[in-house]
């Protein structure tokens, strides 16, 4: 067994924290990923690439952006209630390009690495929710590749999809402005949460589903309903509403404040976070968005949002202030105190 | 120490009941209370077990007691408003 | 089911922050201070920004209430020497990145070791069951967790399920608390859910020797203003009781049928508290006859080669102790926000959710957020 030495593990080797989307990641990224990939010269204009650390990269052709993202996912379990990672390999992606304002997907990428011994009837599974999900996004998966490796080499089945789409409208996670309001699409922690339920035993009776769904359309319909109304958007997936929101306000140089009582919340979801002391603002979503929105548009943006059946729950949650740059403050209603940054594994806790 | 959490009892077997946490159920462990739980009792639980039974009133009681808290607070305050004008009307009489 | 939302009503919240204003203005003579021996208190404080509504007279200081923080390197070492020797270990989720010597269960974890977490003792029972390998239960936690483990010991387990004790008990930390050169605490808020097993009547020889009253308090936004209001209350009059502010889950004399099972299975003996110092009767052991469940007497734990490479001289810097104790802030530590970060932490003040040190690098010190524009 290696020497454990304390800190120096951390600079030695990769940890599951590095994964888990919050503070350490984004170290991780900018230290390696980053640092390897910076281009000589800086990118050229016309290009948003990877120090932007955006939902994509983009690349201008002529009046429109060609926006491209990837992502890989990995979860376990890969059958959960509402959904398995077939839909999510689909529906992140779809978001993402839908993040950026690229709703219009030109095509996706499918590309597998299944452990040897992995059953065939939960590939089919898979694929079927695939397809299903592709559907519903109006996307096609045109490229893919498949490999396999040995039992024990990886865990089940890792997919990573790739997908490419238009838009005249590049929509930045770093436009937040002063003012603005902060707007979430639905319920918030029920994909998270669903999933902490199934893992570490907690052998809980609920309701509680994965939210994943692709968005296109909704943003679609949010983004029509005013003219630049939606200044900045990002998915509150790993890392959860606070990550998200965290980087937005990072980027766009302003504070949010938001309110919990104004958080929509499911009961369950808030029954699991009383049992595990895992607050649902740190838990990924996999069917919803963070707009940030001119005062001027909210009605519209909002009333848009809600026609639309993953809309029903929209609301505002926030706003944009000059002071605490950078920061997340909540109003809990008794008083006011900072939302600590994601680090790390989530994990229940007793204490 | 202590994520305690109160749930409310929808079902009693044996060893165990199940209990309500906002919708969620699940079953939880009762070698530890010393009264026997029923369904409608609120159990506080720690870490899968029951510790201690809330009686439905219990919850009336402490919001009760905490308004006695705020009257009694509220009444001393009352009384320094009207000691302090009488003062100040006194203090005003001499001048 | 609503009822707890009602210890969540804002407007009553305010009142009460209306009252203690008021209770710690008649105090008199300087900042009131007052020390709470929770973590739950303190995460409930911080999750409900409770923090910017105290009067800035009133100190509320966070004491060594939190198991995960005052869980011994030594103790960490032995999960960590025996994971590394190859055994099974479950444990709380609370845990697992607490530093050791030389690294946390989190390490090992990526090193191979085979570590699980659970929710429940009695999870790990289960594993145990659906297993031949040894399984050992790493038993951390206060006596509200430790009456658990003994209820599973009692109704009987597998014979490859053993425990690693690191349960500790709370009263007689306040003791050392209370007599601390230094300390200025006036009054003690009690853990409501700990007081649920023990009772209040423990507190009684408490107040009597050192004359610092205590209110047992709940969890809820209302639990804790209230026993505010009536704590600060207290010490203006000079009082010296013990009050039960919590009565919907304590009683004088505790829950008899959880402590009966607590004191067959453990017993009390004196030991190190991480950073602290010696506690007497603050750890719980596995009695003589639970022998063959008790991995410290079925398996060699060999923590010497872990020691190798300890960081040795960060771990001599840490203040965590006297942080706990309510003498030193985070900002009086060399290493706070420098070498002591959330991702690199030294002390255990820094990794728990509860820890003060973690509490203040997330929320950034004891910030004022009344200033902040809102125009929502």
């Amino acid at each position: 067994m290696p020497p454990l030495t304390g800190h120096t593990v951390d600079g030695e080797r990769i940890l599951l924290k590095h994964g888990a989307g919050g503070r350490a990641m984004r170290r991780l990224i900018a230290e390696t990923f980053l640092t390897a990939f910076a281009t000589d010269p800086p990118e050229r204009a016309g290009i948003l690439g990877l120090s932007a650390m955006d939902d994509g990269g983009a690349v201008r052709l002529g009046d429109h952006w060609l926006v491209v993202t990837t992502d890989s996912h990995v979860i376990q379990p890969i059958f959960f209630p509402g959904g398995d990672i077939g839909r999510l390999a689909i529906a992140g992606t779809v978001n993402d390009l839908a993040m950026m304002g690229a709703t219009d997907v030109l095509g996706l990428t499918c590309s597998v690495i299944i452990e040897e011994g992995f059953p065939r009837r939960d590939l089919e599974r898979i694929l079927t929710s695939m397809r299903v999900a592709s559907v519903e996004a109006s996307a096609s998966v045109i490229a893919g590749d498949t490999k396999v490796m040995g039992a024990g080499e990886i865990d089940g089945i890792v997919i990573n999809t790739t997908g490419i789409g238009l838009t005249r409208h590049l929509i930045r996670d770093a436009g937040l402005q002063i003012g603005d309001r902060i707007v979430v699409t639905g319920t918030v922690g029920d994909h998270g949460m669903a999933v902490m339920a199934l893992r570490h035993g907690l052998q809980l009776d609920s309701d509680l589903r994965s939210d994943v769904a692709p968005l296109g359309a909704l943003i679609r319909a949010a983004l029509d309903a005013s003219v630049n109304g939606v200044s900045a958007m990002k998915d509150p997936t790993r890392g959860g509403v606070a990550g998200a929101l965290h980087e937005m306000a990072v980027k766009s140089g302003v504070g949010v404040v938001l309110v919990h009582g104004d958080l929509p919340v499911r009961p369950e979801v808030r029954g699991v976070s009383e049992l595990v002391g895992i607050d649902p603002l740190f838990v990924a979503n996999e069917g919803k968005a963070l707009l940030g929105v001119r005062p001027g548009a909210v009605r519209e943006v909002l009333a848009a949002l809600r026609a639309h059946p993953l809309g029903r729950d929209a609301a505002v949650i926030g706003v944009c202030i000059p002071d605490h740059t950078g920061n997340v403050i909540l109003d809990t209603g008794f008083g006011r105190r900072l939302v600590a940054e994601p680090d790390g594994e989530l994990l229940p806790r007793i204490c | 120490m202590c994520l305690g959490v109160p749930g409310l009892v929808v079902r009693v077997d044996e060893l165990t009941a199940v209990v309500d946490f906002w919708g969620v159920r699940r079953r939880v462990r009762l070698d530890l209370v010393d009264e026997p739980v029923s369904v409608g009792d609120y159990v506080l639980n720690h870490v899968g077990f029951a510790i201690r039974r809330i009686a439905p009133d219990d919850v009336e009681m402490t919001l009760a007691m905490y308004r006695q808290l705020l009257a009694e607070a509220e009444g001393d305050d009352l009384m320094a408003a009207d000691v302090r004008s009488e003062i100040k009307a006194g203090a005003g009489s001499e001048e | 089911m609503n009822a707890p939302l009602e210890f969540r009503d804002p407007v009553q919240a305010r009142e009460l922050c209306g009252a203690l204003a008021r209770a710690t203005d008649s105090v008199g003579g300087g900042p009131a201070s007052v020390m709470h021996v929770c973590g739950s208190h303190e995460q409930a404080i911080a999750k409900f920004g409770l923090r910017a509504a105290f009067p800035k007279a009133l100190n509320v200081i966070m004491g060594p209430g939190c198991p995960v923080c005052i869980t011994d390197q030594p103790e960490i070492d032995e999960a960590i020497a025996l994971a590394t020797q190859g055994v099974r270990i479950a444990t709380y989720g609370d845990m697992v990145r607490v530093p050791g010597s030389a690294g946390a269960l989190a390490d090992a974890q990526a090193g191979g070791a085979k570590i699980d977490v659970v929710y429940s003792v009695a999870q790990a029972v289960e594993q145990a069951r659906e297993t031949t390998e040894p399984v050992v239960f790493f038993a951390t936690g206060f006596e509200t967790t430790a009456v658990a483990t003994a209820a599973v010991l009692l109704r009987g387990v597998p014979s490859n399920f053993f425990i690693l004790s690191a349960h500790k008990y709370i009263p007689p930390v306040m003791e050392i608390v209370a007599e601390m050169p230094g300390t200025r605490v006036q009054g003690f808020l009690a853990a409501g859910h700990a007081a649920t097993i023990t009772g209040y009547g423990v507190f009684e020889p408490f107040v009597e020797r050192h004359g610092l009253p205590v209110v047992v308090a709940g969890f809820e936004p209302l639990d804790i203003l209230a026993a505010l209001v009536k704590l600060v209350e207290m010490i203006g009059r000079g009082d010296r009781t013990v009050v039960n502010m919590f009565p919907r889950c304590v009683s004088r004399d505790g829950n008899a049928n959880a402590l009966r099972q607590l004191w067959e299975v453990f017993q009390p003996i004196g030991g190190r508290w991480r950073g602290i110092a010696h506690v007497p009767n603050g750890n719980l052991r596995l009695r003589d006859e639970w022998a063959a469940v008790d991995a410290r007497r079925q398996f060699t734990i060999d923590i010497a080669s872990l020691w190798r490479h300890a960081p040795a001289s960060l771990v001599r810097q840490c203040i965590c102790g006297n942080i706990m104790a309510g003498i030193a802030s985070p900002a009086d530590c060399a290493l706070f926000g420098d070498a002591c970060v959330p991702d690199t932490p030294v002390g255990a003040c820094m990794v728990s959710s509860e820890g003060t040190c973690r509490i203040w690098h997330e929320y950034g010190g004891v910030p004022d957020l009344r200033g902040a524009s809102c125009p929502l």
